[in-house]
């Protein structure tokens, strides 16, 4: 069972560094070439002047933990998931992440009952710029919550 | 108008996805759930075997969104639902439209409703995205 003091609340936010070898892993695996995720010199020309990350990279951060939620790490489905960036994401940058449990209900559903739980996530500078924000919809189904 | 409503962006075919692509995956994005990697543990978990990651058919599509914004426009929304599993051996087929066009006071924002699906026409991921061009 979540706890439902818990929706709402924010983690510490965690230091990310927006490394290069990761970002090009990343890109690697995706089997995306784009120049702009790994090539320096053109990068460094295009309109960012710098190496960015891809848009669902944002997804492999650090973003900490709520102390006392807990939440079961078998039968999850992943429903759904938005990002929304105020600009990409820059190789080199540090990045202050934290996510929160923004809502949970629960609907009865041929699967039987279901739990949704949004959570949502952020990035932001050491400046306080919020580069991005996403928010993730996770179903719980019965199996899941024992 | 830069692109008109009902412009189609370049279909891009990923795959056929292999294990060791999940493998990759797994290792890139930190995501270590065995379902994406460990057979038995995917068929004890009644997935009948195990399933791409959500996250790597969402960047897929995400990769024929950045491909067409090319460095002109940012991406400022990328939205996604997840309708069907991919297993190994599938194509991720992935697609999109131009569904509006709309000027701004910073720039002209190209709405994409995008979409891939399998081979065999399954649709696995349905989603929008926003592009601003400056």
């Amino acid at each position: 069972m979540i706890n439902q003091e818990l929706i709402g609340k924010w983690s510490t936010p965690v230091e990310n560094s927006i490394e290069k070898g990761a970002v090009r892993k990343f890109a690697q695996s995706i089997g995306d070439p784009n120049p702009l995720y790994v090539d320096e010199v053109y990068a460094k020309e295009s309109r960012h002047g710098r190496l960015i990350a891809p848009p669902t990279f944002a997804r492999t951060l650090d973003y900490g933990v709520v102390v006392g939620l807990v939440i079961p790490t078998e039968g999850l489905i992943h429903g759904e998931q938005q990002f929304h960036f105020e600009r990409p994401l820059y190789v080199g940058e540090t990045l202050w992440c934290s996510y929160r449990l923004g809502e949970s209900y629960s609907r009865s559903g041929s699967l039987g009952k279901m739990t949704f739980l949004i959570f949502e996530e952020k990035g932001v500078t050491p400046q306080g710029e919020t580069v991005f924000t996403s928010r993730s919809t996770v179903i719980m189904t019965q199996g899941s919550d024992t | 108008m830069r692109y008109p409503v009902g412009t189609t962006l370049p279909e891009l075919v990923k795959g056929p996805i292999t294990k060791m692509d999940l493998v990759k995956y797994s290792g890139a994005s930190g995501d270590f759930n065995p379902i994406h990697t460990i057979e038995e543990f995917a068929e004890q978990a009644g997935l009948g075997g195990i399933i791409a990651h959500g996250m790597l058919s969402m960047a897929y599509v995400g990769q024929v969104i950045t491909d067409f914004a090319g460095v002109d426009a940012d991406l400022v929304d990328f939205g996604v639902r997840f309708r069907a599993m991919v297993r190994p051996g599938d194509k991720v087929i992935c697609k999109g439209t131009v569904s509006k066009v709309e000027e701004k006071e910073d720039g002209e924002y190209v709405y994409l409703q995008v979409v891939a699906e399998t081979e065999s026409n399954q649709v696995v991921i349905k989603g929008n995205a926003t592009l601003r061009y400056l």
